[in-house]
């Protein structure tokens, strides 16, 4: 990671993060071609996020994914304005603004292929239990657990619980696309997945049932 | 570990989420500039050490997940060795 010396604006801040923040508060033409630089940056940044999912996007023409990242840059660059007093200078300027391009273009990316469709809210895909790999008792352990975690949903869940991690975490609904259409957020929506994996994780303990956490799938 | 397998502890992990302490989604967002250079530049565990709760995050999170590896992919991608 490429270091510079700190801004003489702030203590903490690396110059070039310095001179963006300086430049975006400058007045006239300064601000200006300030704001066009962080727009392109940002543009580049959407168009990034959009080339990455192109792949899950068949039937998407490019003009509509050059929309889409334009659409994301603009609104990442209101977001961006509105939130420079917040930026504290822990990270590099450009990562900082980077997040939300990211941001607005992932949602929108995720939101798409959902427009108009029915959401499932009930549960669609538990697998079968016989869980065909491992040895028979590894395999009869994750039948039980998984037939155990399905009561433990029905029996000690809320009704909003169930239904909102049963749409995300077994149906796969984009928690951004459950939020729009609950009139909810991603960090109230993913509370409400916590508390309810703790209630499970509580349930499954009491009834004697191991709870280590199966190893992650290597997507970090 | 066949596609059987990995959907049955995959699906184990969705539900179950992780089982240690996590960052909110908005921590996540307003820290998560910070754990990605931290990462890239001294390595993941130093990362996990100074924002703890961050890593359980992303692995209950799928979106914040996917945001994270999107951001360490363009700030590779901005590296002078991607030879862009």
């Amino acid at each position: 990671m490429p270091t510079s010396p700190p801004s003489s604006l702030h203590p903490s801040l690396d110059t070039e993060s310095g001179a963006w923040l300086e430049s975006l508060r400058a007045d006239g033409p300064r601000r200006e071609e300030a704001i066009a630089r962080l727009h392109a940056l940002l543009h580049r940044a959407a168009r990034f996020e959009v080339a990455r999912r192109r792949s899950s996007l068949p039937g998407w023409d490019g003009d509509d994914l050059d929309d889409l990242a334009l659409q994301s840059a603009d609104d990442a660059l209101v977001a961006v304005l509105a939130k420079l007093d917040g930026f504290r200078g822990d990270s590099r300027f450009t990562t900082w603004a980077y997040k939300f391009a990211l941001l607005e273009a992932a949602v929108k990316l995720r939101r798409r292929p959902w427009q108009g469709r029915e959401l499932p809210l009930e549960p669609e895909r538990w697998p079968q239990t016989a869980d065909g790999a491992g040895s028979p008792h590894a395999r009869t352990e994750r039948a039980e657990l998984l037939d155990a975690v399905r009561e433990a949903i029905d029996e000690e869940l809320t009704a909003h619980q169930r239904e909102v991690l049963v749409a995300v975490a077994l149906n796969e609904v984009p928690i951004d696309v459950l939020a729009e259409r609950l009139g909810s957020t991603r960090g109230a929506l993913y509370k409400t997945i916590h508390d309810a994996r703790r209630k499970l994780r509580r349930r499954l303990e009491a009834d004697g049932h191991a709870v280590a956490a199966p190893a992650r799938s290597a997507s970090r | 570990m066949s596609d059987e397998r990995r959907t049955g502890d995959d699906l184990l992990r969705r539900l179950l989420g992780p089982d240690e302490p996590e960052l909110t989604c908005e921590a996540c967002f307003e820290e998560i500039d910070r754990y990605v250079e931290l990462e890239l530049a001294q390595g993941p565990e130093r990362a996990d050490a100074l924002l703890p709760g961050m890593s359980a995050h992303l692995e209950g999170c799928r979106a914040c997940a996917e945001e994270h590896a999107s951001l360490v992919a363009l700030l590779h991608d901005d590296r002078p060795s991607a030879g862009r």
